[in-house]
């Protein structure tokens, strides 16, 4: 079944926190959630299926609908990572083109600069088979991406310059984002002359770490025609995982190889189609990854494609993370993928702020990548089209 | 660079990180019991890996069930403990720097590992290099490689 045209996103709320000293995790996604309702003009209780994932406190999606008094018919929690929310919108369309739904709520919300545990990840799973024999190496997020990146530049020549091009674009647009944690323009040379992380990776290739959160609501194409807010259809969808593989290890490439094919496929479009891009930014080598392995250039040529402002707003090929993105905007509950699909819905909506806006935008592609580069992840693909 | 374009949480971590906070503990394995003879001969100075029967294909990190073919006929083989950095990247100051690195072991598989014992600034991707086992923290010893 193709979900081409089965579902359009008409919610869509960004937090605007970036430090949630005084609101609880299960606060931020109620505060999401009607936000996203307000967008749509829906009430709560047009809401029958509700998305969520591993940020979401207790019981997941029987928690927070416990906490908004929600009476829901359909539930998903697929957690993935940094990449669910962007999942969670085909896994909605899928449901309300199979009747278990009509309207659902997609969540995502966390504090952890708030609770003093940006850097500290959840301690690993004892029965996950993989930690024994990573653990003890000190694998943390910071040096998992260095070690793509690195392998990138053994491979291909990319250069550290070319990786500061990325956030260099991501500066220019969240200038003009009040909420922006970081709104300063910096240039390739602040960047690489930023303190080494984790090589080849300084600390302004790295994403900020915020609080917050957003949500979207998606519905079925009948209700969705009958609001008052432009019409963004869900055109093409994808999702795939990508493992170590037994050993096979190659850091080349990215699930977003599967997911893009998948997405492109069903949307019936092609990259050069693609008006606006919201591209997961854990880390600049995240965009440059996606960017061949979506097919906007070939594989190795991410570096020459981002550098001189090819990401830039008005500027460049292909317009970027027009809000700030996870470098400069936002990465709440240290996931960036609701943030990803909220930006492509205000691109399609002409809502983005008039120094970004890309004249025009008619098809917005989301990507997510959740998880670690170098290890495990799942990547997500959104395919957007204003109607 | 202005100092208000920075991400205060990754600031407050950079200063920590400067701080010398002695040599990096090395987290002991919670070892699973499939993994339980990997582990003995770590103890030895030998360092496994699994092949299966069926297929002929060896794995890392091992398991009972091949990942290649779902057959449950794999066996330990002994790997010579040589191979190649993949990649790697060095985090982390002074006595608590560390290099984590994927290392290409002779017999094909790819392990997650440190190379220690040497300079990180002259290490190279391609690089030959050796497994060399380190105590971990109250646990098993763990295999982590050196230049060959």
């Amino acid at each position: 079944m193709s979900l081409n045209g089965q579902a359009y996103i008409v919610g869509a709320y960004e937090h605007p926190t970036r430090k949630a000293d005084d609101l609880s995790v299960v606060r931020l996604h109620a505060d999401v959630a009607k936000g996203a309702l307000e967008d749509a003009g829906l009430s709560k209780d047009d809401i029958d299926g509700y998305f969520c994932a591993g940020d979401a406190p207790g019981l997941g999606t029987t928690t927070i609908a416990e906490y908004l008094g929600l009476k829901l018919r359909h539930v998903d929690s697929t957690e993935c990572g940094g990449s669910a929310p962007i999942l969670h919108v085909a896994h909605a369309a899928e449901a309300i083109a199979a009747g278990r739904c009509n309207v659902a709520l997609i969540t995502l919300a966390g504090r952890p600069r708030a609770a003093g545990a940006a850097l500290a990840l959840k301690s690993p799973d004892p029965d996950a088979p993989e930690v024994q024999f990573e653990l003890p190496f000190g694998p943390a997020t910071q040096n998992l991406y260095g070690m793509v990146a690195k392998r990138h530049m053994y491979e291909f020549g990319t250069t550290s310059e070319q990786l500061a091009w990325i956030k260099v674009a991501a500066s220019h647009h969240a200038q003009h984002n009040p909420h922006a944690m970081l709104r300063n323009v910096v240039t390739v040379e602040d960047v690489v002359n930023s303190p080494m992380v984790s090589d080849p990776l300084h600390r302004l290739d790295c994403c900020v770490m915020s609080d917050g959160g957003g949500a979207l609501i998606v519905a079925r194409p009948e209700i969705a025609k009958q609001l008052k807010r432009p019409l963004v259809k869900v055109r093409g969808t994808g999702e795939a995982p990508k493992h170590a593989a037994g050993g096979k290890i190659d850091l080349t490439w990215s699930a977003a190889k599967w997911s893009g094919a998948a997405a492109f496929a069903e949307a019936g479009v092609t990259p050069a189609d693609i008006k606006y891009a919201s591209l997961y930014d854990s880390f600049t080598i995240t965009v440059l990854m996606q960017l061949e392995d979506l097919g906007f250039c070939k594989k190795g040529e991410g570096g020459r494609f981002v550098q001189d402002g090819g990401l830039i707003s008005g500027v460049g090929k292909l317009p970027f993370n027009t809000d700030g993105g996870g470098l400069c905007n936002n990465h709440p509950a240290n996931r960036g993928g609701v943030t990803k699909v909220i930006e492509a819905v205000r691109q399609l909506r002409g809502e983005a702020h008039p120094a970004v806006q890309v004249p025009n935008c008619d098809i917005a592609l989301a990507n997510g990548i959740g998880g670690a580069l170098a290890s495990r992840h799942t990547a997500a693909t959104l395919i957007l089209e204003r109607v | 660079m202005s100092t208000t374009n920075q991400n205060p949480a990754v600031e407050k971590a950079a200063e920590k990180a400067a701080r010398p906070a002695g040599p990096r503990r090395i987290a002991p394995p919670r070892v699973l019991p499939e993994a339980l003879p990997f582990w003995e001969a770590a103890k030895a100075g030998r360092l496994l890996v699994k092949r299966c029967a069926d297929c002929g294909e060896t794995h890392y990190y091992p398991r009972d069930i091949c990942p290649h073919c779902l057959s449950a006929n794999t066996g330990w083989v002994e790997s010579k403990g040589q191979g190649t950095i993949y990649s790697y990247s060095t985090m982390g100051k002074e006595e608590a720097r560390y290099t984590l690195a994927y290392v290409t072991l002779d017999e094909g598989v790819t392990m997650l590992t440190n190379l220690v014992d040497c300079d990180p600034a002259a290490l190279a991707i391609g690089q030959r290099v050796q497994v060399a086992f380190k105590p971990s923290d109250g646990g098993y010893p763990v295999a982590m490689f050196t230049p060959a």
